[in-house]
């Protein structure tokens, strides 16, 4: 069991491995040719693909009329696509990097997060709202954050944050398929840019055809006895490596990608903890307010008896710095991830 | 009417801010190449040069003081080196070090100097605000200091700039407001985002003067913001400016530009400032031995800052944890958190402290 480092047992039908930048493509491209109400708009999602490779080709396909420039006014644009889905379409909208959403909040989370409620669901939002999250590549403080927890912790968005493209495609066509808003965070180290190096987990299998990952079901993606590492985007892969390195001295821990924050598969977590005892936390956002908090206490809300041991690495609650070894500092570590199971363990 | 002291010193600024961002683009390809790692190599993260828009930075700042304001954008070296920004200090905080301008935690989009009252946003428009609020911040000392906000043409299409000229115009602020026309914001061609083709048009809606500089000449640059600072100063209120310029490199390093039509491309090449520059300092009367001095001094200057910048030590990871706050709270978070005391007087003791 310890040796199974990645579950990706309901994708082996197929050898075709794509990057999670290409899955999310051929998600978003296979409901565009079902449903001409999907439309696309961002900062550069046309001519230059996204410059996250969100939209790479799609312009081809589907024209200007379908993948649409529009301009550096997120209120605007981000609010247009709330009215639209209200109108009854589908639109997907981008924000080009999470930490932009500042220019921009009122449309999420007034109106984007709340019509459905505050009209009494009479209303409902079903759009998308794409955004490229996260670190590690040094730009500072304005362009690094996840913000996994801000969004979750407003009432009225599901939120979505793919970690393999496995993953990544099912996640699209069910964010997609959704009557209500849903938040679909990709972290830009797990694209697979030519630019950006992945590490090597991201690209996975994936079928040709369409399927769905529905909300709120945790993946375990590596099963183990001795301490369960709840995490999700980016970290999910360094938390398997940080498991793999402790295999040779016996630690075998379990690595829980949350996949959807919300709605939160709390079931899984507790499952686990439950036959662990220990609980390690990892998430590249803020520590205080936001996700580590949160599962720590849905673990202690439902599982306390069982619980021996937390802990919880996230951003030490600083503005992400440029510099390399600032950076590197605050950015949980796969090396501090090991260090942190090995803790528990002992 | 520009003097011939003033063309020069233009010259020079312009000279440097090309010169530096054709230095800084060989040292951010280093570790870089042959494939492309954008987390790679001493200059890590992303970089936008200005080569192209040196005119506007030159024309414009030329006519401020170090007790004027000036908010930046996120391709804001140009105008840096215009407003007098500690060019050392500036690249070893590129260079993400200790001894940078933020001890290496801005990078080359978070460009803040206090002894000239230079900041940037990395976020668009977001620049216009503070520059309206050092402008109010003026107008209430009683003092005649300016505000100079820059921004992109992509950047008039956002809410917060629309909201700062109105501010700005309702109470006769001393603000100008300089939009850098460079045609392009990343790879949308203004004509598909921007509604008005003379960004100064957006001025309409409020009572304040537009003015466009239809041309990368740096005199017509010094002209056109010569009056909107004057009157800014004299009391009487906000300017909004345009000025043409033209990107020569790709929005950021690593851009391939395949969205740009090549005439595009080599029509903004064609167009060089700085040689007409040249050519206004000649019939001025001074000598190319004195243009060639101009020009070797101020590589000269940009080679040094650079060299400095990489003899600088890194930050410690244990100053990531410093300059949350001012006045940090007195209890640190068990896994870090917050500075002590202790290592913030460190900084003002490594002469963080002016
Ligand atoms: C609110 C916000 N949206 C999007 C971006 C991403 N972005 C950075 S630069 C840029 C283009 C800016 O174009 P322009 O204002 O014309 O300046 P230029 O780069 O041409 O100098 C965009 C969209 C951002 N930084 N902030
Ligand atoms: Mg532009």
């Amino acid at each position: 069991m310890a040796t199974e480092s990645r579950d990706v047992t309901q994708a082996t039908e197929t050898d075709r491995e794509l990057t999670m930048s290409r899955a999310m493509v051929e998600a978003i491209a296979w409901e565009m040719r079902e449903n001409d109400e999907v439309f696309y708009m961002g900062e550069d999602v046309a001519e230059y693909g996204g410059i996250f490779s969100s939209t790479t080709g799609l312009l081809d396909e589907f024209g200007p009329d379908r993948i649409m420039d529009v301009p550096i006014s997120e209120t605007a644009f981000l609010g247009a696509a709330v009215g639209a889905a209200q109108a009854g379409m589908r639109p997907i909208a981008e924000l080009m990097f999470v930490d932009f959403f500042g220019v921009a909040m009122d449309q999420i989370y007034n109106n984007m997060a709340k019509n459905t409620y505050m009209s009494g669901g009479s209303f409902s939002v079903p759009m998308v709202l794409t955004t490229a999250v996260g670190g590690t590549y040094n730009d500072a403080g304005q362009h690094s954050q996840t913000l996994y927890g801000t969004f979750a912790h407003l009432p009225g968005m599901k939120v979505v944050v793919p970690s393999t493209a496995y993953d990544a495609k099912g996640l699209m066509h069910s964010a997609i398929r959704d009557d209500d808003p849903v938040v679909y965070m990709f972290h830009k180290r797990l694209m697979g840019l030519g630019w950006m190096p992945s590490p090597s987990g991201p690209k996975t299998p994936v079928p040709e055809e369409d399927y769905t990952i529905p909300f709120g079901e945790a993946d375990i993606k590596r099963h183990g006895n001795d301490v369960t590492v709840v995490t999700l985007g980016l970290h999910v892969h360094r938390a398997l490596d940080a498991a793999s390195q402790l295999e040779d001295d016996g630690i075998d821990a379990e690595v829980i990608d949350l996949r959807t924050l919300v709605p939160l598969d709390t079931e899984t977590i507790l499952d686990s903890v439950r036959k662990t005892g220990k609980l390690l936390v990892v998430d590249e956002d803020y520590q205080s307010f936001g996700v580590t908090g949160e599962i720590i206490a849905r673990a202690a809300e439902g599982a306390l008896d069982d619980l021996s041991e937390v802990k919880r690495l996230a951003i030490p609650d600083v503005p992400i710095p440029y510099a390399r070894p600032l950076e590197n500092e605050v950015n949980p570590s796969t090396d501090k991830i090991a260090a942190a199971i090995r803790e528990l363990h002992e | 009417m520009v003097s011939v002291n003033e063309l020069r010193t233009m010259y020079e600024q312009m000279v440097t801010a090309r010169y530096y961002e054709e230095r800084l683009q060989e040292e951010y390809l280093v570790g870089k190449q042959p494939a492309f790692d954008i987390s790679a190599g001493p200059i890590p993260g992303e970089l936008h040069l200005a080569a192209g828009h040196e005119s506007s930075g030159a024309g414009v700042c030329i006519h401020l003081r170090d007790d004027d304001t000036v908010t930046a954008p996120h391709r804001p070296h140009h105008i840096a080196i215009a407003k007098g920004v500690d060019l050392k200090k500036m690249t070893a905080e590129i260079f993400g070090r200790k001894t940078g301008l933020s001890k290496g935690k801005g990078g080359h989009m978070h460009l803040f100097d206090p002894d000239v009252n230079f900041a940037c946003s990395g976020i668009i428009a977001q620049g216009c605000p503070p520059a309206v609020g050092a402008a109010m911040a003026a107008k209430k000392r009683h003092t005649d200091s300016v505000a100079v906000a820059f921004l992109g043409d992509g950047a008039i299409n956002q809410g917060g700039f629309f909201e700062s000229l109105n501010l700005a115009s309702v109470q006769n602020l001393p603000v100008v407001f300089v939009i850098e026309d460079n045609d392009w914001a990343i790879s949308m061609p203004k004509h598909r985002v921007t509604d008005v083709t003379d960004g100064s048009q957006r001025a309409d809606g409020f009572t304040m003067p537009g003015e466009r500089v239809d041309s990368d000449d740096a005199v017509a640059v010094y002209e056109a913001a010569g009056r909107a600072i004057a009157r800014a100063r004299d009391g009487n209120g906000p300017t909004l400016l345009e000025v043409q310029v033209h990107r020569r490199m790709g929005h950021f390093m690593g851009d391939a530009e395949a969205y740009r039509p090549e005439s595009d491309i080599s029509h903004s090449k064609r167009r060089d400032s700085i040689e007409r520059l040249a050519e206004d300092l000649r019939a001025h009367g001074v000598e190319d031995d004195e243009i060639d001095e101009i020009r070797e001094r101020a590589h000269e200057r940009v080679d040094e800052a650079i060299a400095w910048a990489k003899e600088q030590p890194e930050p410690d990871p244990s100053e990531a944890y410093e300059d949350v706050f001012t006045n940090p709270p007195a209890q640190a978070t068990t896994d870090g958190g917050y500075s002590d005391s202790g290592s913030t007087s460190d900084a003002a003791a490594d002469g963080g402290e002016q």
